[in-house]
């Protein structure tokens, strides 16, 4: 996993509430057995018209050149229905390292933190302020801190992350490394239940 | 102190806690598929590592697998060799596996119960969002990402922080043409799509007690849908009777005392909920939903509510839902035509869905220009459907009985709704594309989908009901 300290960029913003991982990523591309190549699929249906990569859909913001950057910012309860990780995936592929929103579904967040992108959650106020800004904005992002800063106004959130998720992404660890590191506590569990 | 049922659960699996950080929590039961584990096997071997307990883990093939022809290899390339991937990695690790053509083979949540590997009191992960299903039985089931399926291979752990916990009485009879998929879909369209993340949800009260075990995890299955953690039942008579007996329920001396545990397992007179909805069985009525989350539902006999009207979670995205769905603000569900009704899924794809749909439909022919197809969850389901008839009374009444997969719910294997046509669809998810790209799906029961399927039209199931 791709260690994250702080990121300082401009942003994508889809502003559309209940986003679900069928349309980050329809099912129709998880029939891959590696984790790669999914970026050019992400929001695959909303990009183009009928599956045609020459038809693109000029009012969709992945497709707009004036929005770019490593900062994906969308409408709240994100990355809702199905588990798939293909999702996380295809953002980290696409170029995102960090989703802001002002609410996440649950799978999706570990799912993201598991593959080095960082879900933060902000305040309906806050999302409204990024939304708001034109495609100039840079936003600053600081996970030591646990910050959130609109460059341009100078406006700042704090945001939640908890110590061992924080550690794991500031150094790039996986909670794989950690679990193999305690099988002895795991085979004692065992033990004792049995 | 007093708990609650998902504490009894959660405190007995925890290894140890990470300070503020998640816990250590131990799994029982890891049910794997073709489609999300690839990537978790790869991972171990990148690492040299082999599953830690390949008995604990069972697998299957669903997503991907065609339902005609299940004899033939399966023809999309891509699709065949996930699961011949599957197939291998099970023989490398000692997984048993219970693939094409296998008498067990099925809908991953539908064969668990059905083969009394799902138990009370167990945890269960499973890499697909619907793993909730089981929590029907009183277990703490929940769906994960591939790293996670990979974590469990490697240490039969995760890394979970406690959810918070909500409870969900639904109390009183249920109205005549009301199934559990009414209940659960009411459930939604109060609190909406996201209005149970963060919790783990009980769902308790007497229209519960009154189910079977299918309609409960018909139940359980959706609790997702509302965003939960998982959704879980106290295990009663109802779920012992329906465990005992069946191929991997526990025998003779370690029955009676497994069921001894399993009557522990209720949350205390006095327990603590972070939240309590109550709900009254008698105001629920046969539903649907017209948009595009599966919080976006009404009953068939209601309007399709207007900017005005709706629940302000959904008030932004109605426009964008209406024009995708071809539906106007206001105006009745009932009346629209459907082009495919499709019955199936770990949602309702169970003997007993099948049943109420041949009961129902016994004598009836459906309606000329809709397609009907019927697919069981699983090789049991299908082989005691044609073992009592049913499959006469679907091919009399014109519906194609298929072969066992997750079909037409995801979009992924053969099975698709094609652009701009309507499906009334048993399955859990009307998401923009979820049953082909520009598919319109239309989510009620079984019911409700085999009455459409007669009349070409979304209808009050209770006016065809004697």
């Amino acid at each position: 996993m791709k260690a994250l300290t702080t990121i300082k960029s401009r942003f994508v913003p889809i502003n559309i509430e209940n986003i679900d991982t069928d349309q980050i990523i329809p099912a129709r591309f998880l029939k891959a057995t590696t984790k790669d190549g999914f970026g050019k699929n992400l929001f695959r249906d909303w990009r183009y018209y009928n599956d045609d990569e020459s038809k693109t859909r000029a009012d969709f913001p992945l497709n707009m050149s004036q929005f770019d950057g490593e900062i994906l910012v969308a409408g709240k309860n994100f990355g809702c229905g199905s588990s798939r990780e293909h999702a996380a995936w295809s953002i980290l592929d696409y170029g995102f390292r960090v989703v802001v929103s002002s609410f996440f579904a649950d799978i999706f967040k570990n799912n993201a933190l598991n593959n080095g992108v960082l879900p933060i959650q902000v305040s309906d106020e806050f999302l409204k302020s990024i939304f708001l800004q034109d495609n100039n904005t840079e936003l600053t992002v600081d996970l030591e801190k646990q910050t959130i800063t609109i460059n341009s106004t100078g406006e700042s959130e704090g945001f939640y992350i908890s110590s061992y998720k924080k550690t794991c992404l500031l150094n790039g660890y996986d909670d794989i490394d950690y679990l193999i590191s305690i099988k002895d506590d795991i085979q004692q569990f065992e033990t004792q239940r049995a | 102190m007093p708990k609650t049922l998902f504490e009894k659960i959660w405190d007995t699996h925890i290894v140890k806690t990470i300070d503020d950080g998640p816990s250590v929590l131990y799994i029982d039961k890891h049910f794997i598929h073709e489609v999300t584990s690839p990537q978790a096997f790869t991972g171990l071997n990148k690492r040299g590592i082999k599953v830690l307990r390949p008995q604990q883990v069972v697998a299957t093939a669903d997503h991907n697998v065609p339902t005609l022809n299940q004899h033939l290899p399966i023809k999309e390339e891509l699709s065949r060799k996930q699961v011949e991937a599957l197939i291998q990695n099970c023989a490398e690790h000692g997984i048993e596996l219970y693939g094409l053509g296998h008498p067990f083979q099925g809908i991953v949540h539908v064969i668990g119960p059905e083969l009394g590997l799902t138990q009370p009191g167990m945890t269960i992960v499973c890499g697909d969002s619907h793993t909730s299903t089981h929590g029907a039985f009183g277990a703490i089931a929940f769906g994960i990402g591939t790293s996670e399926v990979e974590m469990v291979f490697a240490s039969q752990c995760l890394l979970q922080s406690k959810p918070k916990l909500m409870r969900i009485n639904v109390d009183g009879e249920l109205n005549k043409g009301v199934v559990s998929k009414d209940i659960v879909l009411y459930i939604l369209s109060k609190i909406t799509a996201s209005g149970a993340t963060g919790y783990a949800v009980e769902f308790a009260g007497s229209a519960i007690r009154s189910l079977s075990m299918e309609a409960r995890m018909t139940i359980c299955n959706m609790s997702i849908e509302m965003g939960g953690r998982c959704g879980l039942i106290a295990p009663d008579e109802t779920t012992f009777e329906y465990i005992k007996g069946r191929k991997f329920a526990p025998q003779g001396a370690e029955w009676d005392k497994k069921l001894a545990t399993w009557k522990e397992l209720y949350s205390d007179a006095d327990a603590n909920f972070d939240k309590e909805i109550h709900i009254k069985a008698e105001d629920i009525q046969p539903m649907i939903t017209y948009g595009t989350n599966p919080g976006m539902g009404i009953a068939v006999s209601e309007t399709i509510p207007t900017t005005v009207t709706i629940n302000e979670n959904d008030r932004s995205g109605l426009a964008k839902s209406l024009t995708y769905m071809g539906l106007e603000q206001g105006a009745n569900i009932k009346g629209q035509k459907v082009d495919y009704v499709f019955i199936g899924s770990c949602t309702n794809s169970r003997i007993e869905d099948l049943r109420m749909v041949a009961s129902f439909v016994k004598g009836k022919k459906k309606a000329a220009d809709v397609e009907v197809w019927i697919v069981p969850g699983s090789k049991q389901v299908e082989a005691q459907a044609i073992k009592e008839g049913i499959d006469k009374i679907f091919e009399e009444a014109g519906f194609q009985l298929r072969q066992p997969g997750c079909s037409a719910c995801l979009g992924m294997n053969e099975d698709k709704i094609p652009a701009g046509k309507y499906c009334i669809s048993t399955s859990n998810r009307n998401f923009e594309g979820r049953q082909g790209a520009g598919a319109r799906t239309l989510l009620a029961s079984p019911l409700t989908a085999a009455a459409a399927a007669i009349t070409g039209f979304v209808t009050d199931v209770r006016e065809l009901l004697n």
